[in-house]
């Protein structure tokens, strides 16, 4: 039998059904009698809105309803809750406007819903929606921060004085200030993270079920959390209690944050299907997507790092308005907080750090986790102002990095912003990576380079971020209303296959595959035996889905404390069957044996006698082989690395292309080569498309111009390089496998390597920093207006 | 309401559409194939490719009207019929060049397509430029372009035993 445990690159259970077209994604579910919702949006990015005519709309063929905000909140619909409260530097809680899942009085972001239309086909009730009159009174709109903060703005929300949802910090600053008081240099930049679109393929869709016999809804959905959908959905929104709701999220077409939150359609979708007592599909065009999907990053950053005469660091401060968007997504107010200035020490033992954030209302779409949510802004602030502290000192960016990272004997390690680091080996992943990217030989490649009239520069990034979220009381601590440990339940059938019901959920991760490898490793269990089941609120138990590269590390460690308790009683079964102390049975690679002795009992002996306990030791114990186990963390998981990209710069035309990259990663312990290095090369892609290409416009009237793939420039192949990818391993100390997880380092770790090569790249022009995306015509304008200093300056 | 007579996967088909009904439109909500996806509404993601009468299209992009009389081939024909995976297929298993498999479909159709099209080889080169037509947002492509080149070889030395 090949080797199929932990350790091994297994090929995915997932991908026959995929590559034959036999994936069942939400649009791909039709239910009889299905009805179809298309959402009538807000052209406007601030508006009144008066009168909504929609008589003609309710005449038109094939359409079976026309509902508005007035609608639902008639029926007593409540508005879509925000999952985690923020508290103010004053210690009042943030701004919490209400968000109606229709508007009713006021839009507030071009593609605000305004009313839908349920009708026989999609094209019918498209047609329909054309036919609604809107009376909008527009409004001044605040389409930027700048704009939002600007004294006597527009208010997007009445209860939001200057627009501000909330003005938060940590740290001390006056210890901060006191460490910048006596600094030999201070070293300053200001940097924008661009806003981003998360453009996973599979537009969202959702389908609203009523069964009128038993009052059950179902909802199919594209969701990376279809319990914590069911809870929001049921208890806040449309007020159904669980055991009358299911959520089934089934195959996803990718998520990367996008597709955690509580959408405004699928309750749309359950709540139309009640009302008209038919199935109702809503599925996104991709131009809606881009107008209603929660966007990601959005920062303006100052940051300032104080250092002493020989490099050290001093102290860190820094001061970010973060936007939040029309309105407050799911999880939006921990992004720029918990996930964001906790991160700000990374790898370096800087003593002290002050940071705080204004969180903006703005009339642009809601802005959420995406990718890294907040561990990218820091990384990419940090990485940038480590470089900027380089050039400024003359020191070498490597040796400054060095002098600077957490020393391996100093773990654990507690930083100054919260996080406590349980592992990690700094200088392993840089050596590594600058070996793999022969960084030693780098200036003869730019010397070859410059010889083609090509600018080419290299980056480095060494990082650090925190995910496995989360351990609960902590989370709750800091505002968080839900709990984030995870579930699995395990089930050895009678002849010994297995199904795992895990409450995390697959959207590309390939959890079918690496789950089941753990049951192979643990219990021994033919790799082809063993079935994993997510996504199914009918099915699965009460877990909370898959982000924040948790699923193993939380969703795993859940899997192994289901198994030793199944391995418990697999050896109290065995005892009994073979007349010994529990004590001397062994357990190991599916055989439970007596030390000592030639007998042995298989998994299978053991689950059959568990199910038919004919000899049984049933007065001690119960029948089955079925287990379930809850897992809260006791901390988060701190996987690091280094990256280096090596870019070259056409001077004719501005583009940059990245002609090397190499991510060298420590994610701890890893289950399946193959998928981590797949997680890491599609993250570095995500990165680089924020480096280079990736950005969502608003006007000044906030009308989002980069609306389409026309306008947003999602990396083709041709835009990318290959991307090589090493692991170097420190264990998680605290969790029971030991992993840290590999989802988001790709698209953390990378932006700053892309532009600290960019900057490297241009160093003769005195460019000091360029903000992403590093667009060809930003890159050209650059080469255009300045003049190389001559390299004997 | 006008007739298209097509043959999909082998099977014909006449079915009853309106004017403005897409071929895609035809072959997921007619037809049930939903193997082929719809992943943007401006011809830019590729999920949606096909091929007819042998050469990739983008599905949402033709009016079913357009396929009268043609032969199309979706993702739900390329195995042989006893299941075996077409060496695309079983490349884009072998090299990882998956992972949502929402973009999936439209990748290997356009793969086959470009490979077929180059019995003369292809270089890492042009294969990224031959998948300008394909989103991926999950793989980073990396791995898509090592299972196109694995299935390069596997796909012409079949052809050539054939003859």
């Amino acid at each position: 039998m090949p080797f199929e445990g932990i350790g091994a690159a297994v090929r995915r259970k997932e991908d026959a059904r995929f590559l034959s077209g036999r994936g069942n994604y939400t649009d791909d579910i039709n239910r009889p009698g299905q009805l179809y919702a298309f959402v009538r949006r807000s052209d406007r990015p601030h508006a009144r809105i008066g009168r909504i005519d929609t008589a003609t709309a309710a005449q038109a063929p094939g359409v079976v309803a026309v509902f508005t905000g007035a609608d639902m909140l008639a029926d007593n619909v409540g508005g879509l809750p925000c999952g985690w409260q923020i508290h103010c530097k004053d210690g009042s809680p943030m701004k919490e406007p209400p968000h109606p899942v229709i508007a009713v009085d006021k839009v507030r972001h071009v593609g605000d819903p305004i009313a839908v239309v349920v009708a026989e086909t999609k094209q019918a009730a498209k047609d329909a929606a054309e036919l609604i009159d809107i009376d909008y009174q527009e409004l001044p709109a605040v389409a930027s921060m700048r704009d939002a903060i600007a004294p006597g703005a527009p208010m997007v929300h009445d209860d939001a004085p200057g627009n501000i949802c909330y003005d938060w910090h940590i740290g001390d600053k006056a210890v901060v200030d006191a460490a910048f008081a006596k600094a030999a240099k201070v070293v300053k930049l200001e940097l924008t993270n661009n806003r981003l679109i998360p453009n996973a393929m599979e537009p969202r869709a959702a389908v609203g079920d009523f069964d009128p016999n038993s009052g059950d809804f179902t909802l199919y959905t594209t969701s990376q959390n279809p319990h914590v959908i069911r809870l929001l959905m049921g208890a806040f929104v449309l007020h159904i209690p669980e055991n009358k709701l299911r959520v089934v999220a089934p195959d996803v077409g990718g998520g990367f944050g996008s597709k955690i939150y509580h959408y405004a359609e699928e309750a749309i979708v359950t709540w139309a299907a009640g009302k008209v007592r038919r199935p109702v599909k809503w599925t996104a065009e991709r131009t809606e997507s881009f107008m209603s999907d929660a966007h990601g990053r959005d920062h303006d950053t100052v940051a300032e790092m104080a250092l002493d005469a020989d490099g050290s660091f001093l102290g860190l401060r820094v001061s970010t308005l973060a936007n939040m968007g029309g309105y407050l997504s799911t999880f939006a107010p921990c992004i720029p907080t918990y996930l964001y200035a906790t991160l700000l020490a990374g790898v370096y033992k800087t003593p002290v750090i002050y940071c705080e954030v204004k969180a903006m209302f703005t009339n642009t779409v809601p802005v959420d986790a995406y990718r890294g949510a907040g561990r990218p802004e820091a990384t990419f602030l940090l990485e940038r102002l480590v470089d900027a502290c380089a050039r400024e000192t003359g020191m070498d960016r490597v040796a400054i990095r060095r002098k600077n990272f957490i020393p391996t004997e100093a773990f654990p390690y507690q930083t100054p912003v919260a996080l406590q680091y349980d592992s990690g080996d700094y200088q392993a992943t840089l050596d590594a990576c600058l070996k793999a990217a022969d960084y030693a030989g780098f200036e003869a490649r730019r010397g070859a380079a410059a010889a083609k009239g090509k600018l080419r520069g290299i980056g480095i990034s060494t990082y650090l971020e925190a995910c496995g979220i989360a351990p609960s009381a902590v989370v709750g601590s800091l505002g968080a209303r839900a709990g984030l440990y995870e579930v699995a339940n395990i089930k050895v059938h009678p002849t010994g296959s297995v199904t795992v019901y895990t409450g995390t959920h697959s959207h590309g991760q390939g959890h079918e595959t690496t789950l089941a490898q753990l049951v192979t490793d643990q219990m021994g269990v033919p790799f082809d035996q063993v079935d994993v089941v997510h996504g199914d609120t009918g099915r699965i138990p009460f877990g909370m889905g898959t982000y924040g590269s948790r699923s193993l590390a939380v969703g795993g460690s859940a899997m192994v404390k289901a198994m030793d308790k199944i391995i418990a009683k697999g050896k109290k079964i065995a005892a009994h069957l073979m007349e010994a102390s529990v004590e001397d049975i062994e357990f190991k690679d599916g055989q439970f044996s007596v030390a000592g002795t030639d007998k042995s009992k298989t998994l299978t002996d053991i689950s059959l006698a568990a199910y038919v306990p004919h000899n049984y030791p049933i007065e001690e114990l119960e029948p089955g082989l079925d287990e379930t186990a809850f897992y809260d963390p006791k901390n988060f998981t701190f996987p690091g690395g280094c990256h280096v990209a090596e870019v070259e710069i056409d001077k004719d035309t501005g583009v940059a292309e990245v002609v090397n990259f190499v991510a060298v990663d420590d994610v701890g312990r890893v289950i399946n080569p193959m998928i981590v290095e797949g997680q890491v090369q599609g993250g570095v892609a995500q990165g680089i498309g924020q480096a280079l290409l990736e950005n969502a416009v608003y006007d000044e009237s906030g009308q989002l111009l980069s609306g389409s793939f026309m306008d947003y420039s999602v990396p083709r192949a041709n835009d990318l390089p290959m991307i090589t990818v090493g692991t170097e391993v420190t264990m998680c100390t605290h969790n029971p496998l030991g992993v840290k997880g590999c989802g988001e380092v790709g698209a953390i770790g990378s932006p700053p390597a892309v532009i600290n090569a960019v900057i490297d790249a241009l160093k003769d022009y005195g460019v000091r920093h360029i903000d992403m995306p590093a667009t060809p015509q930003k890159l050209w304008s650059i080469i255009q207006s300045g003049t190389p200093r001559m390299a004997a300056e | 309401m006008p007739q298209v007579t097509l043959t999909v996967n082998g099977k014909q088909h006449t079915v009853e559409v309106e004017g403005r009904t897409l071929l895609v439109e035809l072959l997921r909500e007619r037809l049930g194939l939903t193997g082929t996806h719809v992943g943007c509404d401006t011809s830019q993601c590729g999920a949606c490719v096909v091929h007819v009468d042998g050469v990739s299209a983008k599905s949402c992009t033709m009016l079913a009207l357009q396929a009268d009389g043609t032969n199309v081939l979706t993702i739900e024909g390329l195995a042989a019929a006893d299941g075996t995976l077409h060496p695309m297929q079983e490349m884009f298993r072998e090299h990882h060049a998956l992972q949502c498999g929402f973009c999936t479909p439209g990748m290997v159709m356009s793969a086959v397509d470009l490979v077929n099209a180059h019995p003369e080889g292809l270089t890492e080169k042009q294969i990224r430029e031959g998948l300008e037509g394909n989103l991926c947002r999950c793989t980073g492509y990396h791995n898509i372009v090592k299972a196109i080149a694995a299935a390069w070889p596997l796909m012409h030395q079949k052809a050539a035993a054939a003859e």
